[in-house]
């Protein structure tokens, strides 16, 4: 039947050809679909319970959504009258921000003082060139003593300072319309400054400037990742054909498979985010496979003389049943990605999965026809026979010392396996970024230097209305305050009791003696709207308290802590709370929350993912390999290089997330093609040619063992690059992938043989 | 001179002529605020219940009650006295505002747990009221003075009106507004709807005022004013009842020492 289709394809090879450009421009209309969506919140479920939680308080105060600008002068000096003017213009000009609600500094920051009777509510300083060294000293004993403006808008040494502006979406737009617009007027002001005033070094973080982060950390991989890949995949496929006809049908081939999966993507309504632009990397290197199996039988055929469309339909003949496998179970590995609790993995995984059907459909139609189509020599190389003299030595030398072999490996399994739950689970968003990208060392810089960008707020929700008055409720807001301060991961505490102690002194003439909560919940209420009249536009307190003045939001600014610390933090607060603040418990919201639990949640998900996968690949390999107990052996050398990888990765790294989580899928359909292409030649010469166990390994060694060798080559090489990504998720999924492709090709050579011939009565009595 | 009044009186009539017909919007804008102004004037006093309601973006809704008295100023700006019936927390709470021109209003509050009037920092009245969508210069008495004018056109706005869309522009330093977009129905100088554009241009607030009512044959009231903010979607609306107007009262009932009552 196949050669029946192969002799009709090449018949009308350029109706095929013209058909499938038609099929690939149709699908690639669909890119104009594609947008880039640079929302963190795209890495969860709509109806994640922590981002729903963390959406609520948002909607209950203000968003938090930021851009950080920092600002360290070289003299190390803050409070000088050139640098107090500068934040002062800065400020004045960070309000012309798009979507800003409200901008920070220490130039708008409202000091209250005692005035005569009254209270004094006012920007802390104005017009800083005209300050004296007296009113600079004033100001600058108040700033560093301010809990509110330490850490946060001026460093505790007092030698940076911060302007920080709040970005709300409006209700009918989103955050991928307004970050290119935000960050362009931050970029713009930053060279301003850089300009006005060089005396400024200037760092840009926050929430808005991260969000770029990841379309910019898109882009690079972009430009320098998928150049680079093509460039290996153009090389090797020279180095292993030497055929200008093959290079040209393989590289349009994969293009096809990119320009068509992402077209479909386009169509499906799937949208960009950095995951899924690793797609075009993986469908390149696993498309690639496909072509050098086609095509190097092909040129073996000629090379023995056969004319070339002859050849071809013996090369698709041979080749036709192991390609279809290879990419179906490919393609269900990354399939079961769907199972992930994070939407772009699952986007990649149907883009990729979808990438190898078109790889596979493109190199059984227009591969054969192209290379057939073009004027082909082939020169006689005997490269290839002295390769598979060297396998056939190496197959001497794995059956040798089968029983070494079998424990020694068996035993390095059981080791690296046994160090897999060393690994321990990380998602730090911050550091998804490589110090390529600005935002990841401009962060670190105000990290070290000035606040954390991790945070987690709290609604302390007192329940009945007007109740954050209540000296009960506030005293164990200030207590609870207090105890945060104490703990060694806090870098920052926002509390409004803060606010009632500053008010109370305020009203007492400003005597230290009166920083404490007032006693009385009218006064401390009325205290409250007394200020809250006095507060200027954008600087108000809705952002800290809801419009029942029954909830306050707390915000903790923290180091940027591992996400066992974080968990351990929540776990601590929480136990803290219930037993010495009752009234106002409430648990923790951020995106640091959120993706201190994303990991765990992704890797339980995909755990069922895997199962499905491993169970669907079982079946297939059971009914192409007709053999429930070869079936069975399989699982061995398909389910052991994930397991050595992961507990190899605990000696490397020790480190596991989000990314990682999704490797043993998706990688459980690519290692599978080498158990396929190896038990299918030794159960042909087992059961066809009747060799002995031990024979039908070198016959299957000799057969395969260089393709083996090659496509295991390409595809460590295809996901090298990935790990070269400046986007951290990508790169360890490269990594890693590369790794169990490398712990595959082990099993399969070293594990696989000695394995077969041990079990080789068990495996044989099947039928009898 | 014969030819000289003959020729020139004419010629210089029609150049004033001519010039008073090509008012300039500025001025077109500015007279009809006056005009407007000047509609109003000689209500004496007015008293009136309000009750404030607030929804933030989850939904959730606030109210607060006020009462408020408004005194009509000659010479100079309005006095107003707003008593706060709820939240429970402030309940007794009275703020007394003086509207000045371009001078910076002056204000009180009596703080009743506290048995004392504070004096409040009025430079900052682009702030929110009471954590409102309105800010203290939305709610305030609207002197003339306080904006610059600009006629910009005139439309239909609803009901079978017409309505003048006049520009302004605050005049006071401190505003929170860049400017206001107004519509001021023609016939009976009725503000129907407001734009408020922030510092950096951008549309932020719409005000609506609806279900007017004339009182003593001349003044007009809304009962509902609603503000939505655009750029959070938090919402104020403002009802409105129980006007009544010329109730008799006087200087004294503006007073500081009035404010502990």
């Amino acid at each position: 039947m196949i050669e029946k289709y192969a002799k009709s394809l090449l018949q009308w090879q350029v109706q095929v050809l013209l058909l499938v450009f038609i099929g690939v421009v149709l699908a690639a209309t669909g890119a104009r679909n594609l947008t880039f969506n640079n929302d963190y919140k795209i890495f969860f479920n709509k109806d994640d319970e922590r981002l729903l939680a963390f959406e609520n308080l948002q909607n209950t105060y203000t968003k938090n959504d930021n851009v950080l600008i920092g600002l360290a002068p070289k003299d190390g000096k803050v409070f000088t009258r050139e640098t107090l003017a500068a934040i002062e213009d800065i400020t004045e000009r960070a309000w012309k921000t798009p979507y800003s609600i409200r901008v920070d500094s220490l130039a708008n920051y409202q000091h209250t003082e005692s005035a005569g009777d009254d209270m004094s509510v006012a920007n802390l300083y104005e017009n800083a060139k005209n300050l004296s060294d007296k009113e600079l000293e004033k100001i600058k004993q108040i700033a560093v003593h301010e809990p509110l403006l330490v850490h946060r808008q001026v460093s505790e040494k007092a030698d940076m300072a911060a302007v920080n502006i709040v970005i709300e979406i409006p209700p009918e737009s989103d955050m991928t319309a307004i970050v290119p617009e935000v960050v362009k007027h931050v970029r713009e002001l930053k060279a301003y400054i850089n300009k006005t005033y060089p005396e400024l070094a200037v760092y840009l973080t926050g929430i808005v400037m991260m969000n770029n982060a990841f379309a910019e950390a898109s882009q690079y991989d972009m430009s320098h990742l998928i150049p680079m890949t093509f460039l290996m995949i153009l090389l090797m496929v020279f180095l292993l054909l030497r055929s200008f006809n093959g290079i040209i049908a393989t590289m349009l081939v994969i293009i096809f498979s990119i320009i068509t999966a992402m077209g479909l993507a386009g169509w499906t309504g799937i949208q960009l985010s950095p995951p899924v632009m690793s797609s075009p990397v993986i469908i390149l290197t696993l498309g690639v496979a496909d072509c050098v199996h086609l095509l190097s039988t092909w040129m073996q055929q000629m090379r023995s003389g056969i004319e070339k469309k002859a050849a071809m339909v013996e090369s698709l003949r041979i080749n036709f049943g192991p390609i279809f496998l290879t990419s179906l179970t490919t393609a269900i590995g990354f399939l079961s990605l769907n199972f992930s609790d994070a939407p772009p993995f699952r986007d990649l995984g149907n883009i990729a999965a979808m990438g190898v059907t078109a790889a596979f459909l493109f190199s059984i139609t227009i591969l054969p026809a192209l290379a057939t189509l073009l004027p082909s020599n082939v020169k006689q190389t005997d490269e290839e026979s002295r390769m598979k003299n060297i396998m056939v030595s190496f197959s001497e030398w794995v059956i040798a010392k089968q029983k070494i072999l079998l424990m020694s490996m068996a035993t390095l399994a059981l080791v690296l396996i046994a160090l897999v739950p060393t690994n321990t689970l990380n998602d730090i968003y911050v550091d998804y970024f490589d110090n390529r990208i600005q935002f990841r060392t401009d962060t670190d810089f105000v990290v070290k230097n000035l606040t954390g960008v991790y945070f987690i707020d709290y609604s302390l929700d007192a329940k009945k209305p007007g109740a954050i008055s209540e000296p009960e409720i506030l005293a164990q807001i200030e207590k609870f305050s207090e105890w945060l301060r104490q703990q060694p991961e806090v870098i920052h505490v926002n509390t409004i009791s803060d606010t009632f102690k500053r008010l109370n002194r305020n009203m007492h003439g400003d005597d230290q003696s009166w920083y404490r909560l007032p006693k009385n919940r009218e006064l401390a209420a009325q205290y409250l709207l007394l200020y809250e009249m006095s507060l200027p536009y954008g600087l108000d307190l809705n952002n800290q308290i809801d419009i029942d003045k029954k909830s306050t939001r707390l915000s903790v600014t923290m180091k940027t802590i591992s996400t066992q610390n974080i968990l351990e933090f929540e776990k601590r607060v929480d136990a803290w709370m219930s037993a010495n603040t009752p009234l106002i418990k409430s648990i923790g919201a951020s995106p640091t929350v959120m993706f201190a639990h994303i990991g765990m949640k992704n890797i339980i998900s995909m755990l069922t993912g895997t199962t499905v996968a491993l169970i669907l690949i079982s079946i297939i390999l059971i009914v192409a390999l007709g053999s429930v107990r070869y079936g069975l052996l399989s699982l061995a050398p398909n389910l052991v290089p994930a397991g050595m990888a992961f507990g190899f990765w605990a000696i490397i790294d020790g480190e596991i997330g989000l990314a990682l989580s999704v490797v043993t899928a998706m990688t459980l359909g690519i290692v599978v093609d080498d158990t396929i292409h190896f038990l299918s030649k030794y159960i042909r010469a087992r059961r066809e040619q009747n060799l002995s166990a031990e024979d039908a390994v070198r016959y299957a060694f000799s057969t395969v063992g260089v393709a083996l060798w090659v496509t295991s080559l390409a595809l460590v090489a295809g996901f090298m690059v990935l790990s070269t990504s400046s986007f951290e998720l990508n790169a360890g999924m490269g990594l890693l992938t590369s790794i169990v492709i490398v712990f595959a090709l082990m099993a399969d050579f070293l594990l696989l043989p000695p394995l077969l011939i041990k079990l080789d009565n068990w495996l044989s009595n099947e039928n009898k | 001179m014969k030819i000289i009044t003959k020729v020139a009186v004419p010629i210089l009539l029609s150049i004033f002529a001519v010039s008073a017909m090509a008012e300039t919007a500025e001025q077109k804008g500015l007279r009809i605020a006056k005009e407007a102004d000047a509609y109003d004037r000689g209500f004496g006093d007015s008293t009136a219940d309000m009750i404030m309601t607030l929804k933030n973006r989850a939904g959730q809704t606030s109210t607060r009650k006020i009462r408020s008295k408004i005194l009509e100023g000659i010479g100079d700006g309005d006095k107003s006295l707003s008593l706060f019936d709820t939240p429970a927390d402030v309940k007794g709470t009275a703020m007394l505002t003086f509207s000045h021109g371009l001078k910076p209003d002056d204000q009180w509050l009596y703080l009743p747990a506290l048995k004392r009037v504070k004096r409040i920092n009025s430079r900052n009245k682009s702030g929110p009221f009471m954590g409102s969508e309105f800010a203290f210069e939305d709610l305030g008495s609207q002197e003339v003075e306080k904006y610059h004018y600009k006629y910009l056109r005139e439309e239909a706005c609803g009901k079978g009106w017409k309505c003048y869309v006049t520009e302004r522009t605050p005049a006071y330093k401190y505003s929170g507004y860049s400017k206001q977009i107004g519509w001021i129905d023609t016939k009976e100088y009725r503000l129907v709807k407001v734009e408020f554009y922030d510092r950096k241009g951008t549309k932020m607030k719409t005000l609506t005022s609806s279900g007017y009512q004339q009182y003593l044959g001349k003044y007009w009231r809304p009962s509902v004013m609603s503000m939505q903010n655009h750029l959070t979607g938090k919402s104020t609306v403002l009802r409105w009842s129980n006007y009544k107007f010329k109730t008799g009262l006087s200087k004294r009932d503006f007073s500081k020492n009035a404010l502990a009552r």
